[in-house]
């Protein structure tokens, strides 16, 4: 079979399947490799080897790579390329592809040192103050505006405890 | 203010007034903590990153903590004396080059340093004398405290505190030791030692961290695991291991002197002879004749000059400390002219004080 570039023996022959329709392309080795065919070739094959391998891991990391964090706007690829979260709901985020690699990287997935104090009573302070705002409602709907007064200074005290600026 | 005193002052973990100060030049914790409702350094617009520096720089100054901590704002202190405080290992270098709205608290006796807008929005430092890492981190931790009175930090209770890199979640904490360890590394043990503190995932890295050669002897030993362990098990680890290197370095000391006294004598005399008497003299070979004055000293085979003395002139005679002392920009040969001309005056002068 000869070349059909330039009529020299064909030693690359390719069929090509394009919209079903079967097409069949022979070349010498220089024509093909002008046309940097063997590469596509080469290419094409580590192609459908990973398409193989990963068919369930693709899907997964598909799926991760369009994970993007709502507050700071860094997208799963972003973060995996400069290895830097973006704000600290990241860790929620991305919370699936992160346990294997601080797995990897500490050997362990959980938390178990100190707990910042105040963060706690912080915390309690915001559930009371739920409450109390709750009760007000109530005070106010059920027209014991001495008790509402005695509860929104209650509550403008525990606001102000809370931010000491 | 405090930059201006940094040239005739030397840090108190620099005095060597702490336990096994004759290896052990300092222990130090790092608490690595961010702001609840601002995104990391890297990823706060500068607007952010004015409000996050603003907010810190307020708390630290009204911190109730004694010593009181002196604030700088790192964005109007000129590069020279950033390049200062990186020698006085106050700030970190990416600290000093990076850009935008940052700062550091620091305690007049350079014993505390909190920096702002670094990788995590708060570094905060404790440095002490000698092997003292229990005493670094009640510092450290009761600081901590006092700061997040006012602070909002990230954390969650899975993960910890949450830091930008990931590699520093859960307690932020980093417990380093820094070593002088001239025998180990003569004998050539000190690779053996590597390789075991390695095992145990633990870290090795030179005088000014990561990335930095182990000039003069000096090595820092740090953990890299920060979750899925307590701050009390962290530090006990490094702790617990330590004095085996100082046994280790402590036996190499005594068969080098054993086998090769005379030897280590003349090394050690001619290295303070050199110091004493050279005209130009590199940042490198500074370090490295220190170090074998400073193991002639703990030898017993040089006494016209303490730790606490030796200690100080392997920081004043970084290429910062030699420009801020003339008061002008030096370039390499000028300043291994004045780093001769400094280490002649000052040795002279603690040879005076000896006398």
């Amino acid at each position: 079979m000869k070349c059909q570039s330039c009529g020299q023996t064909a030693l690359v022959h390719l069929t090509e399947i394009v919209n079903g329709k079967k097409r069949e392309n022979h070349f010498c080795q220089e024509c093909a490799e002008k046309q940097q065919l063997l590469k596509q070739q080469d290419l094409n094959l580590t192609a459908i080897l990973q398409s193989v391998i990963g068919q369930h891991v693709g899907a997964q990391v598909d799926e991760l790579a369009r994970l993007t964090c709502p507050s700071c706007g860094i997208k799963y690829m972003e973060f995996k390329a400069a290895g830097r979260c973006g704000c600290p709901r990241d860790y929620d985020v991305f919370r699936v592809p992160l346990l294997p690699l601080l797995e990897r990287i500490h050997r362990g997935v959980r938390h178990v040192g100190k707990i910042p104090p105040h963060a706690v009573e912080r915390a309690s302070v915001l559930i009371e103050l739920r409450e109390l705002r709750k009760l007000l409602r109530e005070a106010v709907e059920s027209e014991g505006y001495e008790e509402a007064a005695r509860l929104r200074d209650l509550i403008k005290d525990k606001e102000n405890a809370d931010d000491p600026g | 203010m405090i930059l201006d005193n940094l040239t005739s002052t030397s840090g108190e973990w620099l005095r060597a007034n702490g336990p096994e100060a004759d290896i052990v030049i300092s222990s130090r914790i790092r608490l690595a903590r961010n702001l609840s409702t601002y995104p990391f350094t890297n990823r706060a617009s500068a607007h952010q990153k004015a409000e996050i520096e603003a907010k810190l720089r307020g708390y630290i100054e009204k911190l109730d903590f004694n010593p009181r901590l002196e604030y700088l704002n790192l964005s109007t202190v000129v590069p020279l004396d950033r390049q200062l405080l990186v020698e006085r290992q106050l700030i970190s270098r990416e600290l000093a080059n990076s850009e935008g709205p940052r700062g550091v608290g620091v305690a007049p006796n350079e014993i505390i340093s909190i920096m702002v807008n670094e990788e995590d929005h708060i570094r905060l430092q404790v440095i002490r004398s000698g092997f003292a890492l229990d005493d670094a981190w009640q510092d450290a931790d009761q600081l901590d405290d006092k700061l997040e009175e006012r602070a909002p930090y990230a954390f969650s209770e899975e993960f910890g505190y949450l830091t930008a890199c990931p590699t520093n979640v859960g307690t932020g904490l980093r417990a380093s030791v820094m070593l002088h360890l001239p025998a180990l590394v003569l004998s050539k043990h000190i690779e053996k030692v590597f390789r075991a503190l390695q095992k145990i995932n633990l870290a090795v890295r030179g005088l000014y961290g990561e990335g930095s050669r182990a000039s003069g002897d000096f090595y820092q030993i740090s953990n890299q695991v920060t979750l899925g362990k307590s701050e009390t098990q962290i530090i006990s680890e490094i702790r617990d291991v330590i004095p085996q290197i100082i046994t280790y370095e402590r036996q190499a000391r005594q068969d080098m002197l054993r086998d090769n006294r005379h030897a280590i004598l003349d090394r050690c005399s001619r290295a303070f002879g050199t110091l004493k008497s050279a005209s130009m003299m590199t940042s490198e070979e500074t370090m490295d004749l220190l170090s074998w004055v400073r193991l002639g000293v703990n030898l017993g085979l040089v006494d016209q000059i303490t730790i606490g003395e030796l200690n100080e002139l392997f920081i004043h005679t970084q290429p910062a400390h030699l420009q801020k002392v003339l008061g002008k920009q030096l370039d390499s040969e000028e300043r291994n002219s004045e780093r001769s001309r400094f280490l002649r005056a000052r040795l002279r002068e603690i040879e005076n004080q000896m006398n």
